[in-house]
């Protein structure tokens, strides 16, 4: 009976050692993503859900090993990657402890996450905490780096400083006169810096010009009566703003007919995303930013023709920012795996081998080429590109007068505060 | 143009607005002495409604001024279909409750809608174009207005005085103004109490779908609309004291007004300016601006 208990016993501890060494095989040959961005929400249908589909397809297309040169590896080092999606609403708060579920009880080996600031803001310190290689793929705020150091934690797209310094060159490039410019941005931490960042750059590039109205409804308000009476009221040469989504749609869609857009010029930094769903709404002449060189705006590249047509193909429209972003974190970290797995003789990468991998890397992405260059490696730059909307031969919406600038023209040096360097005038900057 | 007409042109639009919304909102607290949370995620669904339905009509060669009608039909059966199956199968459970559990209940109810509205209707924004194009631009000295927006304050006013009158000069009017007082005497006089309710309720329902409805051609419907306007109408409704018709209406003009000046005169405070007047007003009136203290009249 005590042998028939021990063969019992030793079988069982043979079986589990087997089932916990297929189990341990089966996660090297894996590779789990955490993905967390907005799946419902106000932010969901513009940055959210295109992001998500596109780190879907990116991800099948890399598993296929469809992805074009140097891309075209299976996988990340020859490990499937497998997607936990996670939505981003709920709030900060909400966002740390979904961060910790990823980490201790999903076991995911990396999160690529978060389009807003605050729950950036929130979740790095806590990826520092736990030590876990964490990509920052799309929120704006230049602080995540600007006030903390992180070993763990990258950002793979600019901040947002680059989109209103770029806005301010453009009309410059373009030889725009202004002599008053105003502004309607939301009254939140996005719009309230891009404010500041926009303001701060038309004073050194248009030092004569003087503000004649700067509105901030509220995050969601719906409703732009007012501020359209006002904006048109105080007739400035120039229109700034950063609002997003629903907000800019509505904000656009009740303005136009009241001829806001004919009175004064409207430069938007973060619009591109709304050009599909407004179609030929949209009025002429308003100038577009994606914060970044993405679609309309991307630049021409095998790369970049590649995934607008994958993308346009899967969900019949066209490819804006939030995948795009998207996209270049998961390059990104497609990159800094191999390299990681080159070094440690091929083996999966622990977050201390990623994050050494990463830091200071650069990448083709098909908005151009990611710089790991900000932040001693753990922020990227990247050019930026602005462009005009006008109606083609068919009537739709397209952008002309594209004017592109490098990374180092619309970025920051190195460990400079943004709106330091753009209120010294912008010493270093490489505009040509 | 004068700069104090401005603002009072852009806040009396905007208190429109805000009072269709809010009217259902300080009714169905009124007569049921709900705080009804959910209002926000009925007024999306008055959006979405009026979208599709104006898009069908369209559709099918019924343009013009048929939209129009598409989008009150698009409120009414919101009311028919959503009324019975919250206040009915579900409400009605809780009516003597504490408030504060009812607030409770709808806002679970509220958190609900969001998510069935997206299963219905999806992500992707729908967009009403045509019926805010009927009424042409009016120029008003230097400004364009337009003509929709401007027929808001008629169909505010419209809204207001059927409610208000309804409730005073008709028989069901009267019958709900006794089950507001005393239901209890109005149900062994024979009222049917519940039956009270549930108008009461559907009315409440479609004016949130309503207001929805008529805001769908100004902004492009999509999840996360309804967050704003519930908590904007709660303010309304406090200021105006809670169940008082005339209160809602003086407390959208408050706030409308209050906050269109802010836009011209201090932006900063455009957000704050509504809850300056709130917390204001409820230093010196807890109550509301119109609601007698300890009585539960509309």
């Amino acid at each position: 009976m005590k042998i028939a208990y021990k063969a019992l016993l030793s079988g069982l501890l043979g079986a589990t050692a087997l089932t916990c060494g297929s189990a341990a095989m089966a996660q090297d040959d894996t590779l789990k993503i955490g993905v967390v961005t907005f799946l419902s929400g106000q932010a969901a249908q513009s940055f959210g859900v295109p992001a998500a589909d596109g780190g879907k397809l990116l991800v099948a297309k890399m598993n296929a090993g469809e992805v074009p040169a140097p891309f075209d590896t299976v996988g990340m080092g020859g490990m499937q990657i497998e997607l936990v999606l996670i939505d981003e609403a709920g709030g900060a708060t909400v966002q740390v402890q979904e961060f910790r579920n990823l980490v201790q009880r999903e076991n995911v080996d990396v999160v690529v996450g978060y389009v807003g600031s605050g729950d950036c803001l929130a979740v790095a310190p806590v990826a520092e905490e736990l030590k876990q290689f964490t990509i920052l793929y799309d929120c704006g705020t230049p602080r995540v780096f600007e006030t903390a150091e992180y070993d763990y934690v990258f950002r793979t797209a600019a901040h947002a400083s680059m989109d209103n310094i770029g806005l301010a060159r453009y009309l410059k490039a373009q030889g725009t006169e202004v002599s008053t410019f105003a502004g309607i941005n939301q009254d939140y931490a996005f719009g309230q810096d891009s404010w500041a960042d926009f303001t701060a750059a038309m004073a050194q590039i248009y030092p004569e010009a003087e503000v004649a109205a700067a509105l901030f409804p509220a995050f969601g308000a719906g409703q732009y009566g007012t501020e359209t009476s006002a904006l048109m009221s105080a007739q400035p040469d120039i229109v700034h703003s950063s609002l997003w989504g629903g907000d800019l749609q509505a904000m656009v869609l009740q303005a136009l007919p009241r001829g806001l857009f004919q009175r004064s010029e409207v430069v938007l930094s973060a619009a591109d995303h709304i050009l599909p769903p407004l179609g030929k709404q949209m009025p002429e002449g308003v100038v577009i930013g994606a914060r970044g060189a993405y679609g309309f705006l991307a630049p021409e590249s095998d790369l970049n023709t590649w995934w607008f047509d994958a993308y346009e193909a899967e969900y019949d429209v066209m490819p804006v920012q939030a995948p795009y972003r998207m996209a270049q974190a998961l390059l990104g970290l497609k990159v800094a795996v191999e390299k990681a797995m080159a070094d440690n003789g091929g083996t999966k990468p622990t977050s201390e081998e990623l994050a050494a991998a990463m830091q200071g890397s650069t990448w083709d992405s098909p908005g151009g080429l990611i710089e790991m260059a900000n932040a001693n490696g753990h922020q990227a730059i990247q050019p930026t590109a602005f462009g005009k909307t006008v109606k083609d031969a068919e009537g739709n919406i397209v952008l002309e007068d594209i004017v592109r600038f490098d990374a180092r023209c619309v970025n920051p040096p190195t460990d400079v505060i943004a709106l330091d360097w753009i209120n010294e005038g912008f010493p270093g900057a490489q505009c040509d | 143009m004068n700069l104090a007409l401005t603002i009072l042109i852009d806040g009396v639009i905007y208190a429109s607005w805000l009072f269709i919304v809010a009217l259902g909102l300080t009714l169905v607290f009124g007569v049921l002495r709900i705080l009804n949370f959910a209002h926000g995620g009925l007024y999306a669904l008055g959006a979405y409604s009026a979208a599709v339905t104006v898009g069908w009509f369209t559709g099918h060669g019924l343009d013009g001024w048929f939209t129009i009608l598409a989008m009150f039909i698009a409120a009414l059966a919101v009311a028919v279909i959503v009324t019975p199956i919250i206040e009915r199968g579900l409400l009605r459970f809780f009516y003597g409750r504490d408030e504060v559990l009812i607030l409770l209940v709808t806002y679970a109810v509220f958190l609900m809608l969001e998510d069935i509205t997206k299963l219905i209707f999806g992500v992707d924004p729908y967009y009403v174009f045509e019926p805010r194009t009927l009424l042409g631009n009016v120029e008003i000295g230097s400004l364009f207005y337009v003509g929709y927006d401007l027929a808001l304050i008629g169909t505010a006013i419209v809204c207001g005085l059927a409610v208000w009158l309804g409730l005073r000069r008709t028989r069901i009017g009267k019958v709900t103004l006794a089950v507001i007082a005393e239901p209890e005497v109005a149900a062994t006089m024979g009222v049917n109490v519940s039956r009270i309710h549930l108008l009461a309720f559907g009315l409440g329902v479609f004016l949130a779908a309503l207001g929805g409805a008529l805001t769908a051609p100004l902004i492009s419907v999509q999840p996360g609309i309804s967050v704003s306007v519930v908590i904007v109408s709660f303010a309304v409704v406090i200021i105006g004291g809670l169940g008082s018709i005339p209160g809602a209406a003086i407390g959208a003009l408050i706030v409308g007004i209050a906050r269109s000046f802010a836009v011209y005169k201090v932006p900063e405070a455009e957000i704050f300016i509504i809850y300056l007047v709130m917390v204001v007003v409820l230093i010196f009136r807890p109550e509301g601006l119109f609601k007698p203290i300890q009585a539960r009249r509309i």
